[in-house]
């Protein structure tokens, strides 16, 4: 064979947690054994987990599928792969991939995550060219044309967070990267950070010019690090490429930005923390006002906004406005970038125009529970996202939407759970979470998750009196709580209670 | 899997490098925690005088910093650390039950190290390994789609 065989094995950290190493080194000493000339690639993950490791073959510019892999598969590779047994036929024809609208997640996958050859030729750094020939206020009229709001889960409008930063007077101001991706059931930052970190990078460097800020930081969370070892070397390419520096893309302009570790506290995800945590204090939560976005980071200016927030601004200057704006429903814009966890057959990386059904995700796309059994709950937008059970299926995912029916979007995470769990044990499981990981600065959150977990035992043990006493305590937290730790606490445990509340009736239970 | 090499003696003209090292950083006091304890496997007490000095904050302050992060140890850990999720996708795939097996039987609460040495075993919120729960990270190594044999053979790889 003259020419090399191009096989892409995925480097994304869930890939090798199923093992894509090991199965990339054994390809590779099986063409060796076979005199076979191969280019082995290391791409993203396109998101599809349940066929990881997801190996591809470029086969006159069509890359086909096969997966999950194991090193048993590895030999049949080089024997005629139409009939290898794992053949999936064109990665891009797949239906999990046809149904999707991927926009920020448009190389996730495609490329060499760090190659800023292949980022470039999938449509990298357009976007920032064409930033960097707008003046501020209107890089900021863009943002907020394209209807984009924070992809953290507060959902904010991201040009008006935008706006006051660049109105905001300040000889320094900063852009943040929120990457403190700590709710169970969402892995879109991890993704695109070992995927496609290049995205985020001119996302924060558009964002930089736009508000008049030159330095970013990426907070990234210590559980993360492979993304933490992408995203520094990238960063180290983006600057010697230009990307980044003193003179971005040779227009003169400034920014450059570092990657900061966080060190394992959840609460440091909620902005004001994480700002206290960057400035090497306890990651204790700020009262608001002042916003971050007028005194943030060492008291500046500061844009905070979710990694899936930045790296999605590069398509919107790339495609523009209006072409982002055209997906989605009401007054949610653009895609949403789902990530369907738990006890699912599919699950993984689905990004669609907000809009499509709770049913759809569960029933459709992720084809029902992995156990086989009938789902029972759906706990969406993390930790602090509500139990949504099987009647609330028809909700449209869209921020207003969800907030309708007692729930939230958050970051999109679906955790799915079939009728094996016990859902007293989870709202316990959410008071503990949240007793742990408190920062300690206000008491509703401090000690009422602490007797949230003691109340929640004494319904377990049959005192069906306390859970007039859990309702209570869970109006006060979430009224009186500073951050969505312990003001949300409550929206899991409360759902559990309103839908579930069966599985609070231990009486017959401790009786027998 | 190769066990991390054996933590270091803090020295003080070590504790001194690695914080001039990150000084000139903006607010450097995470960076040089981070760099300290993977230096000596945990943040040794001879390093918060000359570090409180350095960042000119209080000793108190200091303390306030270190012991708010789950991540900073006053003391080493075993050769490996074990991270198992207990967070909600995991227990979706009955990650609750891997890890109290697991616990079980080795003898450990959370935290706990083997008294051999060979491991420390610390509960973890997420890896972002939901769809393929549960997880574990074991070094910087992480694991996917964890069973009771998946588990037996890592705790026997590393001697717990």
């Amino acid at each position: 064979m003259s020419e090399k065989l191009t096989i892409w094995v995925p480097m994304d950290s869930a890939a090798k947690a199923l093992c894509a190493d090991e199965l990339a080194a054994d390809i590779a000493a099986e063409a060796a054994g076979r005199g076979v000339a191969v280019d082995i690639r290391r791409n993203g993950s396109r998101g599809m987990v349940w066929l990881e490791p997801l190996v591809e073959i470029d086969i006159d510019g069509t890359r086909l599928g096969f997966g999950p892999m194991t090193q048993a598969d590895v030999p049949a590779l080089f024997n005629g792969l139409a009939t290898h047994p794992r053949a999936l036929g064109p990665v891009d024809e797949l239906e999990w991939m046809r149904r999707q609208s991927r926009l920020t997640f448009a190389r996730c996958g495609v490329t060499r995550p760090l190659s800023l050859e292949d980022y470039r030729a999938h449509g990298g750094l357009a976007g920032l060219k064409r930033a960097l020939a707008m003046s501020g206020a209107d890089i900021v009229a863009e943002v907020t044309a394209s209807g984009l709001r924070g992809r953290g889960g507060a959902g904010f409008p991201t040009g008006i967070k935008w706006k006051t930063v660049l109105e905001a007077p300040g000889a320094q101001k900063y852009i943040v990267c929120n990457a403190d991706e700590g709710d169970s059931g969402t892995f879109a930052d991890r993704m695109i950070m070992e995927g496609d970190p290049f995205s985020l990078i001119e996302g924060m460097a558009i964002a930089g010019i736009g508000v008049g800020a030159t330095k970013g930081y990426v907070y990234l969370r210590s559980e993360y690090p492979d993304a933490i070892r992408v995203m520094r070397e990238a960063v180290t390419i983006a600057r010697a490429e230009g990307v980044l520096g003193g003179d971005l893309l040779g227009s003169g302009r400034r920014f450059d930005m570092e990657i900061r570790v966080g060190a394992g506290a959840y609460v440091c995800g909620e902005e004001t923390s994480l700002l206290n945590s960057l400035e090497g204090k306890r990651g204790v939560v700020r009262a608001k006002p002042p916003l971050p976005a007028l005194a943030g980071l060492f008291g500046c200016p500061t844009v905070v906004n979710n990694v899936i927030s930045l790296a999605s601004v590069p398509v919107i200057f790339e495609k523009g406005a209006a072409h982002y704006a055209s997906f989605g429903v009401g007054r949610s814009r653009g895609t949403v970038t789902l990530q369907i966890a738990g006890n699912v057959k599919r699950g993984g990386l689905f990004e669609t125009g907000f809009g499509v059904s709770l049913g759809e995700v569960v029933d459709d796309l992720a084809g029902g529970t992995a156990s086989g059994r009938p789902v029972k709950a759906v706990q969406v937008g993390g930790p602090l996202g509500a139990y949504m059970p099987r009647e609330k299926f028809d909700t449209a995912l869209g921020y207003e939407e969800f907030d309708a029916v007692g729930g939230l979007v958050g970051h999109a995470g679906l955790v799915v759970f079939d009728e094996g769990a016990d859902m007293l044990e989870m709202a316990r499981f959410a008071m503990e979470f949240c007793a742990i990981e408190s920062c300690g600065k206000c008491t509703p959150c401090r000690i009422g998750a602490v007797r949230g977990v003691e109340t929640l035992d004494r319904i377990k043990e049959g005192d069906g009196g306390a859970i007039e006493l859990l309702s209570d305590l869970c109006e006060t937290m979430k009224d009186g709580s500073l951050c969505a730790l312990g003001g949300f606490t409550p929206y899991p445990v409360m759902s559990a209670l309103t839908h579930f509340p069966d599985d609070f009736d231990r009486r017959k239970e401790a009786a027998e | 899997m190769h066990a991390q090499p054996p933590a270091k003696a803090p020295e003080r003209e070590d504790i001194d490098a690695i914080i001039a090292q990150h000084h000139h950083l903006e607010g450097p006091l995470l960076p040089i925690l981070h760099a300290l304890q993977e230096a000596f496997g945990h943040i040794p007490e001879p390093a918060h005088a000359p570090l409180a000095e350095a960042l000119n904050i209080t000793r108190a302050e200091l303390h306030g910093v270190i012991s708010f992060y789950h991540d900073f140890r006053a003391a080493p850990a075993g050769r490996q650390v074990l991270k198992i999720c207990r967070a909600e996708a995991c227990q979706a795939m009955g990650g609750a039950a891997l890890a109290e097996a697991t616990l079980k039987r080795l003898g450990l609460d959370w935290h706990g190290t083997t008294p051999n040495g060979a491991l420390t075993i610390e509960p973890v919120y997420c890896l972002g390994l939901c769809a393929c729960a549960p997880a574990v990270m074991i070094g910087e190594r992480v694991v996917g789609r964890v069973d009771a044999a998946r588990m037996d053979r890592l705790l026997e790889v590393v001697g717990a």
